[in-house]
């Protein structure tokens, strides 16, 4: 019985395989660079149905991980690894006789711009998602979804705001800018949000894996439960990567304003690069988003394991390191 | 009809009626639209009919509601269209009220009932209504009146609205071809109406020929005795006398047009209705508030309709509570019920008389501290003979058994003799704190209906200003000139003077012949959180509080006290006791200053404080310059209490430096019980070493001690959460168990739902059974219902436990208990750990979120806080988490604010209500504005 971990060049993708590695399981991971997990490596492109053909084969389950994460970019790349990609890995990883998939998703495919305090999952929704990954990544879940059947369990999970020792997305960025004294706080930082330690998502990814026959055909927001001020979070990052936190303040609606004018100047000036704040960026800075956990936790009957201060420790030991 | 919010559309319905009112020539047929839930029409069992009467310029969409919880509730409910009114026919015919009457009757007869009636009636369909139950006693099971009038004071004008109205040249442009009238109607509602509801009133009224009945109904009404209708209405005012079913009056006191004045009239024609003031509504209080779900309760409670046999809920006479959930925990609770049979009932004021006529009669009764000269004394003798005399000048002036009298006179020696003249004479004293402010003053004057309002200058300008209802007698005397700009009738003197020339000191102790049961008192709470509430006190509980004053702390004949709280304070006459009030403004208790307190201890040589928190303070910071003679005065102290709202312990042992020969006792009461636990400081410390050495239940809130003598106390624990239980998927076994959907029931969360119990540890809402608890809270049925649900317990509305030794602890306020996915938060324990940070001054729990998954927010004062709050630093943040991580709790925030809202009245209790909402903005991001 192997398992497949596509997507495990990443921070969450590979927690996700030394985690089933150390509960014993036979894991292939799929990526284009190699994972350096340690466990047989299968390397090509979403985009390539042959190297998808040879992942899946003999693997009685999938965890999907791989996507294009980004606040900034086309339409139609976003579109053909998180759509397309998603929904040639299913077809094969059926026809190849798994099982069981956990699709890795997002919050965000189910909610815009609001507000989100104490929220329920809610249904993935590509027609109000903000941005390109929101809404390629709603349509995956709901594709994914939509495939599950007695003989092939398909499960959603969506980790929210993933952070950990090793992180590019939001740790290296918030201690560059910070660093570079290019990091404001929104409306004083005072917005809740619930985020996750990549452990901690890792070990509710494998633990849905365990629990199809109660997970199948859901779809589940992972967090740590222990929402926190925006400004502590970011404060708490900083001060473990050795960084004075910030403390300057920008209104929240100028953020959100100029935040959308850079991300299409970004896009005219052709740069690859991500750009210093998008409109995204400042809303998820600049508002609650915290999560109901009740459901998540009794239906995939799992507890986090690392507290967001024992993170920051772990995260300084990092650093320090 | 087009399809409306809230309506099915098979409850729409026409019917063809023939027509034997008099308005109409013989043999016309008129076509009725009406909604119709159809309970109980294909056979099914039905409890009976509810026949909703919309008034003007309304139609039976506004009775929508009470379609949808019939149908829950075994009810077929029958909204009809009037003639004229929204889908039924223009007749073409002016219509008046005994036309309108005659017409309700033949479409009752077209379309049928289903089991017995229950009339529903708004504004003038409430009149229809009335005159439709009066006119038809057979099967008739109930009636239900939402504002309405069914009666015109001669003596005072319609109101203002109508007068304009009716006024030539205003009534048919705004009434039929505008939609000003109708326009004017909807934009009463309170919160405003959502648009597609307004459109929905609007729809059958677009065309100036569709406002013809609107019109007319408004023509119709009987402004003074030469019109029309006058006779129809009069008969029907004077025929619903005997109408003997149960009545429900449901009122939205913020309407302009059928305000409390016509509540008033009604609740005396039908003196056994139960009514309910929902008192934030207005006009259309069936939009403003849940009447329906009331309206069911009711129905249920007083059991009217069919019911099947052995499930008709026992009711209590007095209240209408169903003996539910009654079964204590029998073992803990043996010991019979709290009844105080032991005690027979003396009347409160019997002391004074007896004193008055004894060998002490010439000693010290009461004494009033003046600013300035010396102060006002009187003895048990002239006490006695005054309060003969304003008695004997109350009922000559008409007022006697059930006239409400509201005393907005400060505590002191006019006071004194007010309240117990009026219980003499078997009035009922109203008694409204001014610290609720103008506002909510007002609100509870006017909620408790007078029929005299008696009141310094101050609020007699407010009775002018807000046009309080009842008659206006001054405490002061005043200028002729001030008593026609106030519209005042008399002064207290006067009243002393009109004591007939016959009547002995003999005669005085009528109070023996009162009625033990008849409500003697109405007493507001203060208000601290929502407007403050009536509460409705017999002469028999009235009593019961002196006697557990009496056996709880020991006073009597003998006993001096300065009285400096109110509620405690009036009872010192009734227990025998030499009283005096110091000079203070009582409706701000952080006047009274040390010295102002020495020197009415000192003139009636006094050994007993009564204090509020807040008062104490101020004490403290004026302790420096109290007089060498004062600190001798307050050394003769032998026993203290502080009530009215938590008090620290470090305040507590800093009054103990000030009066060192006194017991200090914290008693634990409310409004609806004054006395329900008590405590002295030396328990107080026994009780933080015991909670220091693990005690069962120790800890974890205010210790307030043990019950009263007389008094039971119980628990109703919390709803549990099942905060990580995989119980449910265990058993489902597969997604499509109750987990799917996210449609786990949660609405018990942080609601008392156990059967009561005294087992150590055990949080819950705090129950009290006392003969000295409440009798119902006025014109509150629905609030009444709930706190009473429990036979025989009180339900307080605090949350709190027993500890092993059966001390009783005060966790908070039940609406105030966070409830987070982790279990259930009290605020109070935690607050008190937080406290002790250096840091922080006081500190607030609340809950952000939707129940059950809750954020704890801990919300602190400090001294370095800014103007704006700010998210306490790291350091403190990291402290107030460590704290609570101790106690089992995961605090998401912690936010630093230079002041936290606390009441007006004992300057103490937190608004966590308010804290809470506050938060819940502060936290989403963007702007909360400050605390």
């Amino acid at each position: 019985m192997t398992v497949l971990v596509t997507g495990a060049s990443g921070m969450l993708g590979r927690a996700v395989a030394e985690h089933l590695l150390g509960q014993g399981e036979a894991v292939r991971c799929f990526q284009r660079r190699p994972s350096g997990v340690g466990a047989e490596d299968v390397l090509g492109s979403i985009e390539d149905d042959d190297a998808v053909e040879e992942a899946v084969r003999g693997c009685t389950a999938v965890i999907h991980l791989a996507a294009k994460v980004s606040f900034t970019g086309h339409a139609a790349e976003f579109d053909r690894i998180n759509v397309q990609g998603t929904d040639r890995l299913l077809r094969a990883a059926e026809r190849a006789g798994a099982t069981d998939v956990v699709h890795v998703s997002s919050p965000s495919v189910a909610h815009g711009g609001t507000s989100l305090v104490g929220a329920p999952a809610g249904r993935a929704d590509p027609d109000h998602a903000r941005g390109h990954y929101a809404r390629t990544k709603a349509s995956a879940e709901l594709l994914a979804l939509d495939r599950c059947s007695a003989s092939f369990r398909v499960a959603a999970v969506r980790p929210h705001i993933v952070w950990g020792p090793g992180d590019t997305q939001l740790v290296e960025r918030v201690l560059d800018r910070a660093r570079s004294k290019r990091l404001p706080l929104l409306d004083g930082g005072t917005a809740l949000i619930d985020t996750t330690y990549v452990d901690n998502a890792a070990s509710a990814i494998v633990a849905c894996l365990r629990r199809m026959d109660q997970a199948r055909g859901l779809s589940l927001v992972v967090t740590n439960g222990e929402p926190r001020p925006v400004a502590e979070l970011l404060a708490g990052i900083c001060r473990a990567g050795g960084v004075t936190p910030p403390e300057w303040s920008v209104p929240g609606a100028v953020a959100r304003g100029a935040g959308a004018v850079i991300e299409r100047a970004w896009l005219a000036l052709g740069r690859s690069d991500e750009p210093p704040m998008t409109r995204f960026l400042a809303e998820q800075l600049s508002t609650a988003h915290w999560f109901d956990q009740r459901r998540t936790r009794a239906v995939l009957d799992w507890q986090p394991t690392i507290s967001v201060d024992e993170g920051f420790e772990r995260l300084g030991t990092y650093y320090r390191r | 009809m087009v399809a409306l919010p809230g309506i099915d559309p098979s409850w729409s319905m026409y019917v063809d009626v023939p027509s034997t009112s008099g308005a109409d020539a013989p043999g016309t047929r008129h076509r009725w639209h009406y909604l119709d839930n159809g309970v109980g029409t294909d056979g099914s069992a039905v409890k009976g009919t509810l026949l909703c009467v919309h008034g003007n310029p309304t139609w039976s969409y506004l009775w929508r509601t009470y379609l949808a919880a019939g149908l829950a509730e075994g009810w077929r409910v029958i909204a009809v269209d009037q003639l004229d009114m929204g889908y039924s026919a223009r007749t073409g015919v002016f219509r008046r009220l005994a036309h309108r009457i005659a017409d309700l009757e033949d479409f009752v007869g077209a379309v049928g009932l289903s089991g017995p009636l229950v009339t529903v009636g708004h504004d003038w369909g409430g009149v229809i209504s009335l005159g439709y139950a009066h006119r038809n006693r057979q099967g008739l099971a109930g009636v239900v009146l939402t504002n309405t009038a069914i009666h015109q004071d001669p003596t005072r004008r319609i109101p203002a609205p109508l007068r304009l109205a009716l006024a030539p040249g205003v009534h048919d442009v705004g009434t039929r071809a505008t939609t000003a009238f109708l326009d004017v109607t909807l934009a009463l509602a309170r919160p405003a109406l959502e648009r597609d509801v307004r459109k929905a009133f609007r729809a059958p009224y677009r065309r100036v020929a569709d406002r013809q009945g609107i019109a007319n109904f408004v023509s119709d009404i009987p402004a003074d005795p030469s019109h029309p209708s006058y006779t129809a209405l009069t008969g029907t005012a004077e025929g619903i006398r005997s109408i003997d079913v149960p009545v429900l009056m449901m009122w939205g006191p913020h309407d302009p047009i059928f305000s409390d004045p016509y509540l008033e009239d009604l609740a005396q024609r039908l003196p056994h209705a139960d009514i309910h003031r929902f008192e934030r509504a207005s006009h259309l209080v069936q939009e403003d508030a849940d009447t329906a779900s009331t309206a069911m309760e009711w129905l249920e409670a007083r059991s009217v309709g069919n019911t099947a046999p052995g499930l008709r809920p026992a009711v209590d006479d007095r209240t209408g509570g169903t003996a539910t959930n009654a079964a204590a925990d029998e073992n803990a609770l043996s010991g019979g019920a709290a009844t105080g049979d032991a005690t027979p009932y003396r009347p409160l004021g019997r002391r004074i008389h007896e004193l008055a006529t004894g060998p002490d009669g010439e000693t010290t009764a009461v004494a009033e501290m003046k600013p300035t000269g010396p102060p006002r004394v009187l003895s048990w003798r002239e006490l006695d003979d005054d309060v003969a005399a304003v008695a004997a000048g109350l009922a000559s002036l008409g007022y006697g058994p059930g006239s409400r009298v509201s005393l907005l006179v400060p505590p002191g020696v006019d006071l004194t003799v007010l309240i117990y003249a009026c219980l003499r004479i078997g009035a009922i004293i109203v008694v409204a704190d001014a610290g609720l402010g103008t506002r909510g003053l007002s609100r509870a004057v006017r909620g408790s209906a007078p029929d005299v309002v008696i009141g310094i200058e101050r609020a007699l300008i407010a009775a002018r200003a807000f046009d309080w209802p009842g008659r206006r007698i001054s405490a002061a005397p005043l200028s002729a000139v001030r008593r026609r700009a106030l519209r005042v009738d008399a002064s207290l003197n006067d009243l002393r003077a009109a004591r007939p020339a016959d009547a002995t000191p003999e005669r005085s102790d009528a109070d023996a012949d009162a009625d033990a049961d008849a409500d003697a008192a109405i007493l507001f709470t203060s208000g601290s959180t929502g407007p403050a509430k009536g509460v409705v006190y017999t002469n028999r509980q009235l009593s019961a509080m002196r006697d557990a004053v009496e056996s709880t702390l020991g006073l009597g004949p003998g006993s001096s006290l300065v009285a400096g709280f109110a509620p405690f304070a009036l009872l010192g006459p009734a227990l025998g006791a030499t009283s005096v009030t110091p000079d203070m403004d009582v409706t701000a208790p952080r006047t009274l200053t040390a010295q102002a307190l020495a020197d009415a201890a000192a003139a009636i040589s006094a050994t007993v404080v009564f204090a509020s928190p807040a008062a104490l303070r101020n004490v403290l910071a004026t302790s420096s310059d109290l007089s060498a003679d004062g600190r001798t005065a307050l050394g003769r102290i032998a026993l203290m209490l502080s009530a009215g709202a938590p008090i620290p312990v470090p305040l507590l042992e800093a009054v103990q430096e000030l009066v060192p020969a006194a017991a200090l006792h914290t008693p634990y009461g409310m409004t609806e019980s004054l006395l329900v636990a008590d405590i002295d400081l030396d328990g107080i410390r026994r009780a933080a070493a015991a909670a220091d050495t693990g005690l069962d239940g120790a800890g974890n809130g205010v210790c307030v001690g043990l019950p009263v003598h007389g008094a039971r106390v119980a628990l109703s624990p919390l709803g549990a959460f099942e905060g990580h239980s995989t119980s449910d998927c265990d058993r489902d076994g597969g997604p499509d168990g109750g987990l799917r959907g996210g449609s786990r029931d949660d609405s018990r969360d942080g609601e008392a739902v156990g059967p009561p119990t005294t087992t150590p540890g055990v949080t819950g809402e705090i129950l009290v059974d006392a003969p000295h608890v409440k009798d119902r809270y006025f014109r509150l049925w629905k609030t009444q219902q709930d706190s009473a649900h429990t036979r025989p317990w009180h339900r307080t509305g605090d949350v709190g436990h027993f500890d092993a030794d059966g001390r009783l602890w005060v966790e908070g306020r039940l609406g105030h208990v966070v409830t987070s996915p982790a279990g259930i938060v009290t605020p109070v324990g935690l607050e008190q750990a937080l406290e002790t940070l250096d840091a922080v001054r006081l500190a607030a729990v609340v809950g952000v979120g939707p129940a059950g998954t809750q954020a704890v927010v801990a919300v602190v004062e400090t001294a370095s806080a800014g103007r704006r709050p700010q998210l306490a630093s790291a350091p403190l943040a990291a402290a107030a988490r460590a704290i609570a991580r101790q106690r089992g709790v995961e605090v998401s925030a912690v936010i630093e604010v230079a002041a936290l809202p606390v009441d007006i009245r004992h300057n103490a209790k937190i608004d966590r209500a308010r804290v809470a909402a506050w938060s819940a903005r502060f936290l989403s991001g963007g702007r909360a504005g400050s605390l």
